[in-house]
């Protein structure tokens, strides 16, 4: 029973589908949306670490902290139009969302 | 051996059932915290592995900073999240198709794919014996990858930039002090001086 890199890519091929479904199945709730693409970016960094463990490479692992560097100014950044748009709008619905529409 | 196969399933399990929470859950601040168990797990799994700096960064960076930001932005904004959840089911079928679709496709990658020999030799930064991941990873990120490693920087300096700008306002109907008017005003500005003749008015 030894754990391979195919555990790892499995789980981590769960979890990015898992993110694709949450971004279908909450199409309304924004932030739900952006939960998803965190999951999503999880996935992508368990990938990144388990390629850097069983390839015996510490490249992965600065990709991945690279990673999770963009994904932290990418929260940061949706989550403040998020507070714009709803201080302007006063819902966060995605069906609202067409202001720029010519 | 057996110690950590039950640990990768512990944590794995727990991962993928938090992280089937988080899209599922009614209540956005749950999904938050299901957010928060998540990444605290893949954070074990990254133990597991070997990589404890990028364990510890993923607890920090996420669980510190941007699960408390999300939790912040569901409880401030005053939204109706029930109505936000109509829907739900009839988007089920597609999303559920897209996902099964995707789930094939990476299981056939998975399938159909195998490591070569060579790939194992032609590690770019194999890391070096005796030496802390900590240690091997700085050792790697503050020589090869600086350049890169000073984007980061900068990606996080204009996300903050960003941040600020974009929810800073200037809140009209509020008296706040101004120190520069305040001093930059004169005396001729604030005093007039007239002459008034004796039993006249002004």
């Amino acid at each position: 029973m030894i754990i391979g890199l195919s555990h790892y890519l499995t789980l981590a091929a769960i979890l990015f589908t898992l993110g694709i479904f949450g971004i279908f199945l909450n199409r309304k709730n924004v932030i739900v949306i952006l939960m998803s693409i965190e999951l999503m970016l999880l996935a992508v960094n368990i990938n990144l670490v388990s390629f850097s463990t069983f390839l015996n490479d510490l490249v992965g692992q600065v990709f991945a902290l690279f990673v999770l560097t963009v994904a932290a100014g990418e929260a940061a950044i949706g989550l403040a139009i998020l507070v714009v748009y709803f201080r302007t709008r006063g819902s966060i619905a995605v069906e609202d969302i067409n202001l720029m529409k010519g | 051996m057996i110690l950590q196969a039950l640990a990768f399933y512990l944590f794995a399990g727990i991962t993928v059932a938090s992280a089937f929470m988080v899209i599922a859950a009614r209540n956005p601040v749950h999904s938050v915290l299901f957010l928060i168990l998540a990444f605290f797990n893949s954070a074990g799994l990254f133990v597991l592995q070997g990589a404890e700096f990028l364990a510890m960064i993923l607890i920090i960076v996420y669980v510190g900073a941007v699960a408390v930001l999300f939790l912040f932005v569901v409880m401030m904004l005053d939204i109706n999240f029930t109505e936000l959840r109509e829907g739900f089911l009839q988007y089920m079928p597609v999303g559920a198709l897209i996902g099964i679709i995707l789930l094939i496709e990476l299981a056939l990658v998975l399938i159909g794919w195998q490591l070569s020999p060579e790939a194992l030799a032609q590690g770019q930064a194999p890391p070096p014996e005796g030496m802390t991941n900590t240690h091997a990873l700085g050792g790697v990120l503050y020589t090869r990858y600086i350049y890169l490693f000073q984007g980061a920087g900068l990606v996080l300096l204009v996300a903050m930039i960003g941040a600020i700008v974009l929810t800073l306002r200037a809140r009209e109907g509020v008296r706040r002090q101004s120190a520069a008017a305040q001093f930059a005003r004169r005396r001729e500005d604030a005093v007039a001086i007239k002459k008034v003749e004796p039993r006249q008015g002004v």
